[in-house]
């Protein structure tokens, strides 16, 4: 029964040092944010992600001035984690806390862009290739949107129904609602169909409808694709 | 109402009103009594009823489908049984009600109470898509979607069966629902003239299988309003026949089927068309 009080380990904290850009604005603060946004053109998102901590003891500012430059700098995608240089009794609630004995390292150099050195960019990413196989009919009023990829269409697509890619579509069946291909503005998407009696069809911001479309390719095997801002259509034979 | 059953759920159903749902609920229903089945036809059109008229039986309507689900009247009390078939029963729907009043947890607990008591429990879908219609076919085993040959019937067949597949406990459980086509209204001479859509242009767009095609009749209008069901009015009509046949595919049986021909009420053999 005496386990019902469990006894507890202790809290126990440790302090830690951690490595963080310490920024030091010098007055006046405007021209300041002017020299960084110079130096974000050339590195973007260099500052992203990591911590960055504040020293105001060259600037002395009023707190309504730190809040502004904490903001300024938050709309640059730079989050302060601390401020060092001012009196803890100048923190405000809402300011990041105020840090004390801070050691100094290297300057840090920001890499140019054109730099030969290989950037530390992150690795280009694996590209899986996406796609969408739907193994039955698309029905009326069925929605099928699929940005990522390419969607295949082993059945039919009825009247009312429609298909959305951000790739290519390919049907093996009739379609004959709606098709719209390079959802997400990949121009070199197409629309494939076995049989086409579609209502609508759509590459990118271009498309045609069922009268726009010449009445000799319905009923057959067609294509579309974009020839420059021209959805072009034509018989699969 | 004695030994336990374990009925089946048929729905009738076709998104698109005044295609047949309901003359062919009773058909359908007369002719599985009528071959020994005990069925139930249930009538989900809250508010908009008819299936009681098409059997005969709106002068004895006393409690209905909505009451049962209110707890206002036991099931037994709410069902009819037919005058010619004792193994037909209606429950009927409410009139002054709409289809609000349909609970989910109600219509459920009505089904599986009926499937303890009878072989068929056929229910005949209100038009549209909305909560009566798919209230209908929620606890549906099978469906029956009429469709008539012209396009707008057959989009509308479209869009039901792409609800069959996804809004069903049977779709929800990862299972499918058996669906099969019935076409009605068929007129054999517009068809031969390409006045409406042929039979392989429906089975095409659909791509379920047909369970049976009715032919345009006066018969069943003469049965509708002497408010008997063509299958036992006009036993030997040609729509009677057509539905006989469905019944039996219904059932199981494998029945070739024939395309109505214009020689009037005959069934030519010439297109012979196997059931799928």
């Amino acid at each position: 029964m005496s386990s019902l009080i469990c006894p507890r380990q202790s809290l126990t904290f440790r302090a830690r040092s951690y490595m963080a850009f310490a920024f030091a604005p010098q007055p006046p603060i405007a021209d300041w944010l002017a020299d960084l946004d110079a130096t974000l053109e050339r590195s973007k998102g260099f500052f992203a992600g990591h911590p960055v901590a504040l020293d105001l003891s060259a600037a002395s500012l009023t707190p309504s001035e730190i809040v502004e430059l904490v903001a300024s700098l938050a709309e640059r995608g730079i989050r302060v984690l601390g401020i060092e240089g001012i009196e803890p009794n100048e923190a405000m609630p809402g300011l990041p806390p105020v840090l004390r004995s801070g050691r100094g390292a290297q300057e840090i150099e920001i890499p140019e862009p054109a730099s030969a050195s290989p950037a530390p960019a992150p690795p280009p990413q694996k590209q899986e290739p996406a796609s969408l196989l739907i193994d039955s009919p698309v029905r009326s009023g069925q929605s099928v949107v699929y940005i990522e990829g390419d969607v295949t269409v082993l059945g039919s697509v009825g009247s009312g129904a429609e298909i959305i890619a951000g790739g290519s579509i390919h049907i093996y069946g009739t379609l004959r609602g709606l098709a719209m291909a390079g959802a997400s503005g990949n121009s070199r998407a197409r629309i494939f169909c076995h049989r086409f009696e579609g209502e609508l069809l759509a590459i990118g911001p271009h498309y045609k409808t069922a009268d726009e479309i010449e009445a000799s390719l319905r009923r057959g095997p067609a294509q579309a694709w974009l020839d420059g801002n021209t959805l072009k259509i034509t018989a699969m034979n | 109402m004695s030994d336990e059953k374990s009925g089946r759920v048929v729905v009738v159903t076709s998104g698109k009103g005044g295609v047949g749902k309901t003359t062919s609920t009773a058909s359908l229903g007369a002719a599985l009594a009528h071959l020994g089945q005990k069925v139930v036809v249930i009538d989900f059109d809250v508010g908009l009823r008819n299936l009681d008229l098409v059997l005969g039986a709106e002068r004895r309507v006393v409690f209905d489908l909505i009451n049962v689900i209110n707890g206002v009247a036991k099931l037994p009390q709410a069902l009819i049984k037919d005058k010619r078939l004792e193994n037909l029963f209606l429950l009927p729907a409410s009139q002054t009600r709409d289809k609000d009043a349909l609970t989910e947890e109600g219509v459920a607990k009505v089904i599986a109470e009926l499937r303890t008591k009878f072989d068929w429990i056929v229910c005949d879908s209100p038009a549209g898509i909305e909560r009566g219609a798919t209230l209908a076919m929620r606890h549906a085993d099978s469906a029956i979607i009429v469709t008539n040959p012209e396009v707008s019937s057959v989009r509308d067949s479209d869009r039901i069966i792409g609800l069959l597949d996804s809004k069903t406990e049977k779709a929800e459980r990862g299972e499918c629902v058996d669906k099969h086509l019935l076409i009605t209204r068929y007129h054999p001479w517009r068809a031969a003239r390409g006045e409406m859509l042929s039979i392989d242009d429906v089975l095409d767009i659909l791509s379920i299988p047909l369970i049976g095609i009715i032919p345009e009749s006066e018969e069943v209008l003469r049965a509708s309003n002497v408010g008997s069901p063509v299958t036992l009015n006009a036993p030997l009509s040609a729509p009677a026949k057509a539905y006989f046949d469905a019944t039996k595919r219904l059932k199981g049986e494998q029945i070739a089927m024939h395309i109505p021909t214009e020689s009037r009420g005959l069934f030519n053999k010439l297109f012979g068309r196997k059931a799928a």
